[in-house]
């Protein structure tokens, strides 16, 4: 009687495969009451005057309902006849025969695993279709899943986890995050669990593919594409090959970790300011930057030859440093120096020239691999400069323990990278501009804003001058005021004190950008803004352009009157 | 032949058989009207109810909303019988009381009928 093409919703069928299940039990249950019933009506009760006296079908349903619940209150209305009680006492097994069918069937059912998964799914959907607020598909919760759930959290987004493995679909409830983390765990390749995840939810706001592996994220990528075009979506990619074809079909941000490392090692290369700068303003918010190393030109060793090696040596051979290579499967086609062997001893590592090398790369997919071959290289040459790739975010204790230059972690790479764009979209069009500009205007910047700062990661973020963000300013500027950018980085608590944070960085309708603009730039409306600075000025810079009375106040040095009622008085 | 439609149809067509059978008489004659027939549609048009359970298509919707109904006026012409014959205590019951569980008995008689249309309706417009 089914047909194909009906699809109910998942609700209704949970519904009714508990009732298709119940009801063989049910009925059962039905016949035996009803034959107890029926039974105790017919048989003859006890002679009172010379008369048999039987049951009425109200009295024998009495009965029987307290006899087959096990409650007994006795015989009624009359003690029973032999024959009837001969009777009950079938009753009595029968009825304990159907409850405890009735009750076995239900057990079985809520043990059934297919049920479990599709209770857990529909409420995982219900709680997905009721999230109010602007939240991110996160699909993959892995160290970086992780790493990045976390700080969409701090930041006050809401967040649906998509994860195949169980056990790290667990570790989300483990975690506290302030809100309610929706998770499901399935294959988040499928685009049915992306659309019940909210792929078409109108609030969700991105989708990140962080699958393990690149065909899942690649799957998402296009889902996301097809289903929802409007969302941009962020997804890793762990070969070339993935990346070109997410790209093919417009995946807004494609991130291959160690080829974002290794363009930043060749920006260190050739413009340490420049690479200076970007760790600053890209680094997790609130964490200090040492200033690293800049590392140095000359000879280098690349020891291990794979996915990451290949990128390190592109970016190498780019800036033309000699490279020796350092690996146990020699390849022909390579025209570097290389070495066969194991770079974890010292006679590989000096056969390579370590004792004058100016810096070296572990980068094996092995972490204690790595850790041996920076310990070693550090015991022949102090003075070498040392990239050490980190694999698993477990070894995290060994890795800090030794003092590395520069340690690569993929899965914080990613983050990073993440959150910037997430959090400020304008930042990628600035971070373009950095990497343009000359080594002398990096250095001055940078040189400014720690100066200012320090060498804290400052919070970065974007301000539009729209109704919805700014009113106060907005209405001001729509009136026709000039007001300059200076004139509202000023502090609402003293108007003659700046607030501590610097716009980076202006963006207008008309594809006019200003890069460091000038104080006396008048804003317009619809301009946007990037800004960077302590997490405290981005409250009360958001409280300037919002609130009518703090923009009153560092404009004219007036404190306006409080409310509409004082205003009314105000201007008679 | 499938044997589950057979059980089906039969279990449907039982319970509007049946409840016709108490139904039909003189409204409020309690002679005509035999209360184990009463009690007979009622678990018969249960264990349909029960039957109709789980089927997703729109008929089978249908189906289970008249037996709910036809359940529904068969318990309460029950309810009223008890309640005549045990709380006010009238055997043989009254020719009022009579007239009530009949006339209700008549309701649930209609919901069947539409059950059983329903029935024939989706056997005729079955292909094979």
């Amino acid at each position: 009687m089914a047909s194909p093409l009906a699809s109910p919703s998942r609700h209704h069928s949970i519904f009714l495969m508990i009732m298709r299940r119940l009801r063989a039990p049910l009925i059962l249950l039905v016949v035996i009451i009803s034959s107890s019933v029926l039974g105790l009506t017919l048989i003859p009760g006890p002679e009172i005057d010379g008369q048999a006296r039987y049951l009425s079908f109200f009295h024998a349903f009495y009965f029987i309902s307290y006899t087959a619940t096990t409650i007994g209150f006795g015989e009624i209305p009359y003690s029973f006849s032999d024959q009837q009680r001969l009777w009950v006492m079938f009753c009595i097994y029968l009825s304990v025969i159907g409850w405890a069918y009735t009750i076995g069937t239900v057990f079985a059912l809520l043990a059934d695993r297919n049920l479990q998964q599709a209770i857990a799914m529909l409420r995982f959907s219900r709680a997905v279709r009721r999230l109010a607020d602007p939240f991110y598909l996160v699909c993959g919760y892995g160290e970086t899943g992780r790493l990045i759930c976390q700080a969409l959290d701090q930041r006050g987004f809401r967040m649906v986890v998509i994860e195949v493995d169980e056990t790290r679909a667990g570790e989300v409830d483990l975690y506290s995050y302030t809100a309610d983390v929706p998770t499901l765990t399935a294959d988040a390749g499928n685009p049915d669990t992306l659309q019940s995840a909210g792929l078409t939810h109108p609030n969700c706001i991105g989708v990140i593919a962080l699958a393990d592996s690149d065909a899942a994220n690649l799957a998402i990528s296009i889902s996301a594409r097809l289903l929802a075009p409007r969302l941009p979506v962020l997804a890793r990619a762990a070969t070339r090959e993935t990346a070109a074809n997410m790209a093919s079909f417009g995946t807004a941000h494609i991130i291959n970790p160690f080829e974002r490392f290794s363009h930043s090692l060749g920006l260190a290369l050739h413009a340490p300011a420049a690479w200076h700068l970007l760790t600053w303003l890209t680094g997790l918010p609130g964490s200090a930057i040492k200033r690293h190393r800049t590392p140095p030109h000359g000879h280098w060793i690349l020891c291990g030859h794979g996915r990451f090696g290949r990128l390190m040596l592109d970016a190498m051979d780019m800036e033309s440093i000699p490279v020796t290579i350092i690996d146990h499967h020699p390849q022909s086609n390579i025209d570097h120096l290389w070495i066969q062997g194991d770079a974890t001893g010292p006679a590989a590592l000096e056969a390579a020239g370590i004792n004058d090398a100016a810096g070296l790369v572990a980068c094996t997919n092995s972490d204690i691999d790595n850790l041996s071959i920076a310990v070693t290289a550090r015991m022949l040459n102090k003075n070498t400069f040392i990239i050490i790739r980190q694999n698993h975010y477990s070894n995290r204790a060994l890795f800090t323990a030794f003092e590395s230059d520069i340690t690569v972690i993929p899965s914080e790479i990613i983050a990073h990278e993440c959150l910037a764009i997430l959090s400020t979209p304008l930042l990628a069009p600035f971070l373009e501009v950095i990497r343009q500009r000359d080594e002398e205007w990096c250095n001055w910047l940078l040189q400014r804003m720690t100066r200012r700062m320090g060498w804290t990661v400052p919070e970065i973020w974007s301000a539009r001058i729209n109704f919805t963000q700014a009113p106060a300013l907005y209405r001001r500027l729509m009136r026709g005021e000039t007001i300059a950018l200076d004139q509202i980085l000023h502090s609402h608590a003293n108007r003659y004190e700046y607030l501590a944070c610097e716009a980076l960085y202006l963006s207008r309708d008309n594809d006019d950008a200003l890069t460091i603009p000038a104080a006396a730039t008048p804003i317009h409306p619809g301009d946007e803004l990037l800004l960077a600075g302590h997490p405290g000025a981005r409250a009360a810079f958001e409280l300037n352009i919002g609130n009518e009375h703090a923009l009153n106040y560092i404009l004219t040095g007036d404190e306006l009157r409080g409310s509409w009622l004082w205003e009314k008085f105000g201007r008679h | 032949m499938n044997f589950e439609k057979v059980i089906f149809g039969f279990f449907i067509l039982l319970a509007a058989t049946l409840n016709f059978g108490f139904f039909i008489g003189a409204v409020d004659d309690p002679v005509q009207h035999d209360i184990y027939e009463l009690f007979a549609a009622l678990v018969v048009s249960l264990i349909a109810t029960l039957l109709k359970l789980g089927d997703r298509t729109h008929i089978g919707a249908i189906h289970l909303a008249t037996s709910l109904v036809a359940d529904l006026q068969l318990l309460a012409a029950a309810m009223v019988w008890g309640y005549a014959s045990h709380v006010t205590g009238a055997d043989p019951l009254s020719a009022s009381m009579t007239a009530r569980v009949v006339s209700l008995s008549g309701g649930a008689f209609f919901a069947n009928s539409v059950s059983v249309v329903i029935l024939i309706a989706e056997t005729i417009m079955q292909r094979r």
